[in-house]
């Protein structure tokens, strides 16, 4: 447990020093949040409910920064690979597992308190304070996401080189799993088959659940989503540990 | 005492034999040296026995530990430099040390107090808030030894531990490496392409060239072997001054490499004038002469044939070769 617990002090210790990286990834979700929030409110109507766009959105957009915050400090392992700390833990007498979850642990710690930046800044846009328990689902849902994620990166980042492979990643992990999910669109506007697709995407479940707390409606039975995503972050936790076992430095 | 024990260790990357069938032992409390040109294996035999790298066959013991039956224990029992640091630069010397404690599950308080004793021991006390960032390459690899030291390894694995660094630097490495072999009685295992380096260091030095341990020795009786004083005669005409070198029954050993002869003989000085005369007689100019004793490089030139520099840029080739051959 105590090695769990280094691994992840490191990495708030890391994540709390660096500045620019905290003000640089909530960049684009900030961007996403003024331009769609703004531009498209009076344009958009969400068919079926009261909700304004922006309010539909704001979730979308939190579950959008945790997934990036979290994909990006799993593939932080390759950054340790590249500049040599991850041999100074592999040549530890400690499980590799122990260090992969403490990774796993703190790449979930910072995403997630990268998603309570945008939630807090999504009040000065007109998110209503609402019941203590929604916002306790919201953040249920943003752990899972989290962790599921960062374990996705580090999984990810075991099985590659070195950072070559990254715009790869961009354009073939991330944009997909975040366009997929219906954080910016209703998913009940989509074609059959495109639907089809959003529902093998983690994050769907992920962004509906954000949006279930903090709205109280959701498109998806929460606790359905919230088995998906649980069932999702065990497993790829497990597809993480194994890759990272068999890690070369 | 054994501290190390190595026998037929074997490892392959596919076609490429990296270390082939190498067996040695180290006694405890010595500096052992593993010298050769880079790719010729040094890294990846520590690799092996710090449990790194799964050999392909072979075994060894570190600390009577098995490197394949208890990884744990050998881990424990060891401490690691790298050839490539390894430490995290966003983190502060005191907080590297720190988070090395940790890992290694030391008591807070023991943790604290030894990590401050080895910053003192390796001069870096005054900068232990500092960021690594900020450190030179010579201050890094200080720090990155005291770190190796905080959990009272029996044995320490320095792989190429001045590469890259101004003699200076250099030479109060060596220092600190020679103090803790005396004062604290640890093993000491040291890669180097630096002849110099082993020379000065090490008791007993293996020279390993293409995976395979040629020479294993003090460097004391390895020039010995060769001969007492080592004679190089430059000349444009040296293959005839060779072929007229190799008639005589007072040189126990000649080279020719690139219009150098290399000569290994007893009491170089009385004989110099004999060999000018000798050259003169066959008319053979002579550009330059010199006498030497020998070097662990000479030794080097005596058991391949060729110098660690010229072994060097081949097997860089070839590992350019190899990473081509990868990429595919």
């Amino acid at each position: 447990m105590d090695i769990i617990y280094t691994i992840w002090l490191r990495n708030i210790k890391r994540y709390l020093r660096s500045k620019s990286r905290i003000i640089g990834s909530l960049g684009i979700p900030i961007f996403f949040l003024l331009v769609l929030g703004f531009g498209l409110n009076s344009v958009v109507k969400i068919s079926g409910t009261s909700q304004s766009y922006t309010g539909f959105l704001i979730p979308g957009i939190v579950a959008m920064s945790v997934l990036f915050a979290s994909l990006f400090s799993g593939i932080q392992v390759i950054w340790d690979k590249q500049f040599g700390f991850l041999k100074e833990t592999l040549v530890a007498p400690v499980s590799r597992i122990e260090i992969m979850l403490g990774q796993t642990l703190g790449g979930a710690t910072t995403s997630f308190i990268q998603g309570f930046l945008i939630l807090i800044i999504s009040f000065f846009m007109g998110l209503k304070l609402a019941n203590l328990s929604g916002y306790l689902i919201a953040a249920a849902f943003m752990v899972l996401i989290g962790l599921s994620f960062t374990a996705l990166g580090i999984a990810i980042a075991s099985k590659m080189e070195d950072m070559h492979g990254f715009q790869l990643i961009m354009n073939f992990v991330i944009f997909p799993i975040f366009g997929l999910s219906g954080a910016i669109f209703p998913l009940d506007s989509l074609p059959h088959w495109l639907k089809l697709l959003t529902m093998f995407d983690p994050l769907t479940y992920g962004v509906d659940g954000i949006r279930y707390g903090l709205l109280g409606a959701s498109h998806i039975n929460p606790l359905l989503s919230f088995g998906v995503l649980a069932g999702f972050t065990i497993a790829i936790v497990f597809v993480g540990g194994y890759l990272f076992k068999h890690i070369k430095a | 005492m054994i501290a190390i024990k190595v026998e037929n260790l074997t490892k392959k990357f596919n076609e490429l034999v990296a270390v082939d069938s190498i067996s040695f032992e180290i006694k405890s409390g010595e500096i052992f040296g593993l010298l050769g040109p880079n790719g010729a294996g040094k890294t990846t035999t520590i690799s092996m026995l710090s449990t790194m790298l799964k050999p392909t066959s072979g075994s060894a013991l570190v600390n009577d530990f098995d490197i394949l039956g208890s990884q744990d224990n050998v881990r424990k029992s060891i401490g690691v430099v790298f050839q490539d640091p390894s430490l995290d630069e966003e983190l502060t010397a005191y907080e590297n040390m720190d988070f090395h404690g940790r890992l290694y599950r030391i008591p807070k308080k023991i943790r604290q107090k030894k990590s401050i004793e080895l910053l003192k021991l390796v001069e870096l006390e005054d900068r232990k808030d500092s960021l690594v960032k900020t450190f030179s390459g010579g201050m890094r690899r200080r720090l990155e030894i005291a770190r190796g030291l905080l959990h009272e390894p029996k044995i320490l694995f320095l792989d190429e531990p001045t590469l890259g660094l101004d003699p200076q630097t250099r030479n109060r490495l060596w220092e600190y490496i020679e103090k803790l072999n005396k004062d604290k009685g640890i093993t000491i295992i040291l890669t180097t392409h630096y002849m110099e380096e082993a020379d000065k260091l090490c008791g007993n030095v293996a020279i390993i060239d293409h995976g395979k341990i040629i020479a294993l020795d003090s460097p004391e009786n390895l020039k010995q072997k060769i001969g007492g004083d080592v004679i190089s005669i430059e000349s444009f005409n040296s293959g005839e001054l060779y072929s007229k070198l190799k008639a005589l029954d007072w040189i126990k050993h000649t080279e020719l490499h690139n219009g150098v002869v290399t000569i290994h003989l007893a009491n170089a000085e009385k004989r110099v004038a004999e060999l000018v005369s000798l050259a003169q007689k066959n008319k053979i100019s002579i550009i330059s002469i010199s006498i030497h004793k020998p070097t662990l490089e000479d030794v080097f030139l005596h058991f391949t044939g060729r110098t660690i520099r010229e072994q060097e840029a081949d097997s860089k080739d070839n590992m350019r070769m190899r990473r081509g051959f990868h990429r595919r």
